[in-house]
């Protein structure tokens, strides 16, 4: 992986080791023993049906969930060690939300500086230009003092990813950024994340694009009822997967309007 | 007999008028106009109330109302952050703390503030004192429910992309969640000092000095020296409408401005 852009240091990649991770909740397991390692740089797309477990993966690594066993390796950080520092664990952990969970009450320049310089006490002035660089990275620095209410859904998505990457984190969580979008702002967040993991960026995305996993992803990794079914680089699991369960799966996303008329 | 819809509406209409005059009548006949003149609305002998309402009846239900406001919002969100606590003490505490003030009345907790506290301790509290402690710990007990109310409003989401930034829980709460939680409160916390104005009165339980009355012991203060019946403290009513009214207004435009900026 190459660094493109001129602007921005290269980005510092962590990897991610996941062993045997199992969550329930209440007598519902909903992830069954999952491994799964992203190296550093590495783009991993993980789909399958919704209710598979993948968003709940994925919250698991930067702890919004608490695993019942497993563990979690993220860089230098043990996640699912219970002495971990959480919050310094975090800061290296950009996370991009489906519904983006901007700061409605601050500024785009507020929301990617807040935490600049409440958390890792950058002064007013570097934190603004942080947030600045990477607003402009996301093409909205022209957008710096509006109100996340002022925006569209795609440009607020943007912004989330400009906030998380003011942190200067080594890997990028994404929980289905583009689902919550109109069709017409997608690929304006696509193309910010295309562009993110070819400067090098760690990213690990859930997702329902499969035109996105297939041309930017190293691996997908299949999953459906809290295990993984099928992994490997984009071309096989999407192109030609050998699971049953991969298939049918790929047949209703790809070709929607053919449901329940073909019986395999 | 069938009416057609117009129809109906104005016949509705003018029942409704009628039912309107026949009351204000009624009120009309059965006033005794004569006393009314000397002892309601006895306006010629209110003079000497002024400048003094002003200067000390309203400045003091001012200073009462911001003292009481002022214990009664930090100790509200202490309660309201105590009910929410992963820790279950606390959230008892609290819910004990709320049913208990909101269960009685506000007289009784002057009463206990202003002789039952003193009496038990051997201490004498100044008026400034009692009136912030017990006016402030009964408005804590509706303001915490206000503001858990707001707290939990704030969408869930909020608090995961503060924490997902390497905030801690507390600084989440100082930057994110609470600043959006009061802009939540802001209609019904405006109300809760609306009530709290009025509550103020209760004061007059404690024996006050002249230049500690408030606008309704001021008013009745007047009763007694000036002659002209019950006048003076309708003249009082409206000087605590002098404050109501505007922060009724400024809920209102609060409201408003929520409801515009939600999409």
């Amino acid at each position: 992986m190459n660094n493109s852009t001129g602007s921005t240091a290269t980005v510092r990649a962590a990897g991610v080791n996941i062993k045997d991770l199992r969550k329930s909740y209440g007598s519902n397991e909903v992830l069954k023993g999952i491994s799964l390692t992203v190296e550093p740089g590495q783009v991993v797309c993980l789909i399958g049906p919704s209710g598979s477990g993948k968003s709940t993966l994925l919250r698991c690594v930067n702890l919004l969930e608490q695993p019942n066993a497993g563990t979690i390796n993220v860089g230098s950080f043990e996640a699912t060690d219970p002495d971990v520092d959480l919050n310094k664990m975090r800061q290296s952990v950009g996370m991009v939300f489906q519904h983006f969970n901007l700061f409605p009450h601050l500024s785009v320049l507020e929301n990617c500086t807040i935490s600049q310089t409440k958390v890792l006490k950058r002064s007013k002035s570097e934190a603004s230009e942080v947030a600045r660089r990477n607003l402009e990275r996301v093409g909205l620095g022209h957008l710096a003092d509006r109100f996340p209410d002022q925006l569209s859904g795609g440009q607020q998505q943007r912004v989330a990813i400009a906030r998380a990457l003011s942190m200067d984190p080594q890997l990028m969580l994404f929980d289905e950024p583009t689902s919550a979008l109109d069709p017409e702002t997608v690929g304006d967040v696509l193309a910010v994340m295309r562009k993110l993991a070819q400067e090098g960026m760690t990213m690990l995305v859930v997702t329902h694009e499969m035109g996105f996993a297939r041309e930017v992803a190293d691996r997908v990794v299949f999953m459906d009822a809290g295990v993984v079914v099928e992994e490997g680089p984009a071309e096989n699991v999407i192109s030609a997967p050998t699971q049953p369960r991969t298939k049918e799966f790929l047949r209703r996303v790809l070709d929607p309007t053919h449901i329940g008329v073909e019986e395999a | 007999m069938a009416m057609t819809a117009r129809q109906r509406a104005k016949v509705s209409l003018y029942v409704q008028a009628g039912i309107f005059v026949v009351a204000v009548a009624a009120v009309i006949i059965a006033v005794d106009w004569k006393t009314v003149g000397t002892s309601v609305f006895n306006f010629a002998k209110i003079g000497p109330m002024f400048p003094d309402i002003f200067l000390v009846g309203l400045k003091n239900t001012l200073i009462y109302t911001a003292l009481g406001f002022i214990v009664g919002l930090s100790g509200g969100l202490l309660l309201a952050l105590m009910k929410l606590s992963s820790f279950p003490l606390y959230r008892w505490l609290a819910t004990g703390y709320i049913e208990f003030f909101r269960g009685v009345p506000a007289l009784l907790v002057f009463i206990a503030f202003g002789y039952g506290v003193p009496l038990a301790f051997g201490i004498q509290w100044d008026v400034n004192i009692i009136v912030m402690v017990s006016l402030g710990m009964v408005a804590a007990a509706y303001i915490a429910e206000t503001l858990r109310a707001g707290l939990q409003a704030v969408p869930k989401g909020q608090m995961e992309a503060a924490r997902s930034l390497g905030m801690p829980h507390w600084r989440a709460m100082v930057s994110i969640v609470i600043p959006q939680a009061f802009k939540i409160v802001l209609p019904p916390l405006t109300n809760e000092i609306i009530l709290l104005t009025k509550d103020s009165s209760l004061i007059y339980v404690l024996g006050l000095t002249a230049s500690q009355y408030e606008l309704t012991k001021f008013g009745r203060d007047g009763i007694s020296s000036l002659g002209a019946g019950l006048t003076p403290l309708l003249v009082a009513g409206a000087f605590y409408l002098v404050i109501t009214i505007p922060l009724s207004l400024l809920a209102r435009k609060f409201e408003s401005r929520s409801a515009r900026t939600k999409r």
